[in-house]
């Protein structure tokens, strides 16, 4: 055992010892927390033992067998996979004490990026950030929202020089999502419910103290929760961890969804989700320390690629039950699973994977560009003051 | 499942090194397209070079037989570099399925030639099928038998010394060893030259029974996911070259007054096909490395066959797929002779065939994630 495993094992048990019956989960989750067994591979004080990112699956079978409850899966997942991350990575320590609420889950996150005119062109965000005394006046309206109306807190990019460039101009700051100024709308999607919404910001007060990074540095920034959000969504799942155990299991529990003319193609992309966690296994062994670089979102295309193909053979596989609905009702669910409902409800939401977190055809150009080194797109206003760009 | 380490290893490096250096001296593309002009042109000089002067000829052989005791793992970075030169070697019929077969069942005396790299085997069975069962009889008398019928399309199957026919499944299996001189090998002219095939035919040979029941049993199936393994070690080494060689060649090419690598029609597709053939070469070692753990007892058969059924089946159209992107995106050029995609073509759509195509690959993985057909 090495000694990083040692240090995990300790911190276990130590965590152990300190959770008591009485205690309830945030509680529970603040002992880890204290204990570095948030985020193993985040720096010590801030959630973690600063040992390698390999290790994450580690720590997790030890708090497990050790009957340490953990946030369930899926909950606060922009805090988990994003905030935190780019938190840590750019915080000061006054911003980095918010990661021990993000991982009790007392401070939920959402993203504000998305804007009506900035969809996969993010740096051409319209949002303005003014100074204000101590602080920033923000103006502006974000789309797309996931969990908005459940948010504390929003991770934003605005823009705060409109007189450079639309790369340059860009700062990344916290948001108060309870502040006065901040107005949500649900937005009705594909499957009938609003996970997603529209947000107003109108004159909304950010103090100083929420800049996260350098003034001008948002986009640097938005890089490191873009890259962790593609592997956030791609990576890191067990053999039939995802979409296909949902397929192959009403396969195996369904004899009358045995269609043999489905089957090969079934076994396809079971290899085609069991190679992509390969290809994920070997690339975070060789990335064990560090941020994930831009070939990791490779995983996301396949993610998305494989969801699509497997919700869609399991409406064909399920016969006239695909063709049933449960509702399309407008409703705002507080949680979603992707591999939750119903096959009908599957399909309609996993064409979302190759929307958001970055479409599939921005993925491909930042592999062919930053992976491949081939040329970049023809841009024509990169060099032009985004004030004087043609809206 | 064990945790399987996926990092490159030093002397696997070393070993790399070694045998590129060699395939670049003696098998380059004008060597491997000459096979196609002359397909009796002798390439026993690379035979004997990385069997017996790299002693590559030895890898899957245990240090207590004489061997070089290395693993699967191993084995696959000389596949991977045989895939990357398109090399006609006999390494996947002799150096790894007939002694893997021999290996396990301690077959001395035909191991000692096989190790010393002076002699070298091929098994009887037809290339595309997916087990390395012969499908012709073997009448067996206590020691000895006699093998009577027709094998078409064995690969390497002229130039061996021995010939190993299997015959039979569990119980009933027998494993013969038959010398080259009771064996009609008629070589044909290959749709892939840089693997010779031949049919073979057998009319009352005398062979030597090697093993019998399951033992036998279990040796062909160490050898069948030994093979599968390698084999998808050269799809995805041969992939990565011509997606190499593709990428290079876009950012040179000029068209409309820009490289075609800045168009983004080539782009995406060239990004789909890094993906592609990124995630064979993640299989081919996830394999490798699984079916080494399984050879040294750390994890089950079964692990190690599924992994093999699952690279084999991924990484053979990934081969296919990146050989025929290659052809495209080299526009007429790469229709000629000259440039060597037309090696990697050939030789990828050949081994997609070999040991079973994906489908039916697939269909033997099928039981084994418990997905039955019916
Ligand atoms: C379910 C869901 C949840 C989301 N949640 C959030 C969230 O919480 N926070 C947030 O900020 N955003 C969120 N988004 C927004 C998401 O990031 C954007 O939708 C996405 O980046 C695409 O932007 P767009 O919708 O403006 O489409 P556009 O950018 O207009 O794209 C339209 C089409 O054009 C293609 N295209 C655009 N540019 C290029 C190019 N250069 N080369 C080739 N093709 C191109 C795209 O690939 C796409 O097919 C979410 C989206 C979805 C679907």
């Amino acid at each position: 055992m090495s000694t990083e495993q040692q240090r995990i094992d300790d911190a276990v048990a130590a965590a152990a010892a300190a959770t008591t019956d009485a205690m309830n989960d945030s509680e529970r989750y603040g002992v880890l927390y204290d204990h570095g067994l948030a985020w193993v591979n985040f720096p010590e004080g801030c959630g973690g033992l600063g040992v390698s990112t390999s290790l994450r699956e580690y720590a997790a079978q030890q708090v497990a067998e050790a009957g340490l409850r953990t946030p369930p899966r899926g909950s606060n997942t922009i805090g988990f996979g994003m905030a935190a991350p780019t938190i840590v990575t750019y915080g000061t320590a006054e911003q980095k004490l918010i990661l021990r609420d993000i991982y009790t889950l007392d401070t939920i996150f959402c993203q504000l990026f998305s804007e009506p005119g900035a969809g996969s062109d993010l740096a051409a965000v319209a949002t303005r950030a003014v100074r204000n005394g101590d602080g920033f006046r923000v103006t502006g309206q974000k789309v797309w929202t996931s969990g908005a109306q459940n948010a504390d807190m929003a991770i934003l990019v605005a823009r705060t020089d409109p007189s450079v460039p639309k790369h340059q101009g860009l700062s990344y700051f916290l948001l108060d999502m309870h502040a006065p100024g901040v107005e949500v709308r649900g937005l009705r999607q594909i499957t009938g419910e609003a996970e997603f919404n529209e947000v107003f910001l109108t004159d909304v007060e950010v103090p100083e103290a929420n800049l996260l990074g350098e003034l001008g540095q948002g986009w640097k920034v938005a890089n490191t929760t873009l890259n962790n959000e593609r592997v956030a969504i791609g990576g890191g799942t067990p053999r039939e961890g995802g979409m296909i155990g949902v397929v192959a299991g009403a396969w195996r529990a369904n004899p009358e969804y045995r269609d043999p003319l489905l089957h090969d193609e079934l076994v396809r992309l079971w290899v085609e989700v069991e190679v992509a966690r390969m290809m994920g296994e070997r690339l975070s062994q060789k990335l064990a320390a560090g941020q994930p670089g831009p070939e990791g979102s490779g995983a996301k295309l396949s993610f998305a690629r494989n969801n699509h193909e497997l919700t869609g053979l399991e409406l064909q596989m399920t016969g006239v039950d695909g063709l049933r609905y449960d509702t399309y009702a407008m409703r705002r669910p507080s949680e979603y699973s992707m591999i939750g409902r119903i096959p009908g409800y599957r399909y309609l939401r996993a064409k979302g994977n190759s929307i958001e977190g970055g479409t599939s055809e921005i993925i491909r150009n930042i592999i062919s560009e930053r992976v491949l080194g081939l040329p970049g797109e023809h841009r024509v206003d990169k060099d032009v003051a985004f004030k004087d760009l043609p809206k | 499942m064990t945790d399987i380490d996926l990092l490159p290893r030093e002397h696997e490096e070393d070993l790399r090194a070694s045998v590129r250096r060699l395939f670049e001296a003696e098998s380059s593309a004008e060597f491997v397209a000459g096979l196609y002009d002359d397909p009796t042109a002798d390439t026993s000089k690379l035979d004997r070079a990385w069997a017996q002067e790299l002693g590559l000829a030895a890898l899957l052989v245990p240090e207590e037989l004489g061997g070089a005791g290395a693993s699967a793992s191993e084995a696959a970075v000389v596949s991977e570099e045989i895939g990357r030169a398109v090399a006609p070697v006999r390494f996947l019929s002799s150096a790894v399925l007939a002694t893997t077969l021999a290996v396990h069942l301690k077959a001395q005396s035909l191991l000692a030639g096989l190790t010393a790299g002076e002699r070298f085997a091929a098994i009887a069975f037809p290339a595309t099928a997916a087990r390395i069962d012969s499908g012709i009889e073997i009448a067996v008398e206590g020691g000895s038998a006699t093998v009577s019928g027709t094998v078409p399309g064995v690969i390497d199957g002229v130039g061996a010394d021995d010939y190993l026919v299997v015959a039979g499944e569990g119980v009933d299996t027998v494993v013969v060893r038959v010398s080259a001189e009771h064996v009609q090998a008629e070589p044909f002219l290959g749709f892939d030259q840089s693997r010779q095939l031949a049919d073979l035919s057998f009319t009352h040979a005398p062979a030597e029974v090697l093993g019998h029941g399951l033992d036998a049993a279990a040796a062909v199936r160490a050898a069948e996911i030994l093979g599968r393994t390698v084999l998808a070690a050269e799809q995805a080494g041969l992939a990565q070259r011509a997606f190499d060689l593709t990428l290079e060649y876009v950012k040179g090419r000029r068209q409309f007054g820009r490289t075609i690598g800045s168009f983004q029609a080539v782009k995406h597709r060239l990004a789909d096909l890094w993906l592609e053939v990124s995630q064979a070469g993640a299989a081919a070692i996830f394999a490798a490395r699984t079916a080494a753990a399984s050879e040294a007892g750390e994890e089950l058969p079964d692990e190690a066959e599924l992994c093999s059924l699952v690279a084999g089946s991924y990484a053979s159209t990934a081969a296919v797929h990146a050989a025929e992107e290659a052809v495209q995106l080299h526009g007429g050029n790469g229709m000629t002779w000259e440039y060597p995609l037309h090696l990697y073509l050939k030789r990828a759509k050949a081994d997609e065939q070999i040991l079973g195509h994906s489908r039916r690959q697939r269909q033997q993985l099928a039981p084994l994630i418990d997905l039955p057909t019916a």
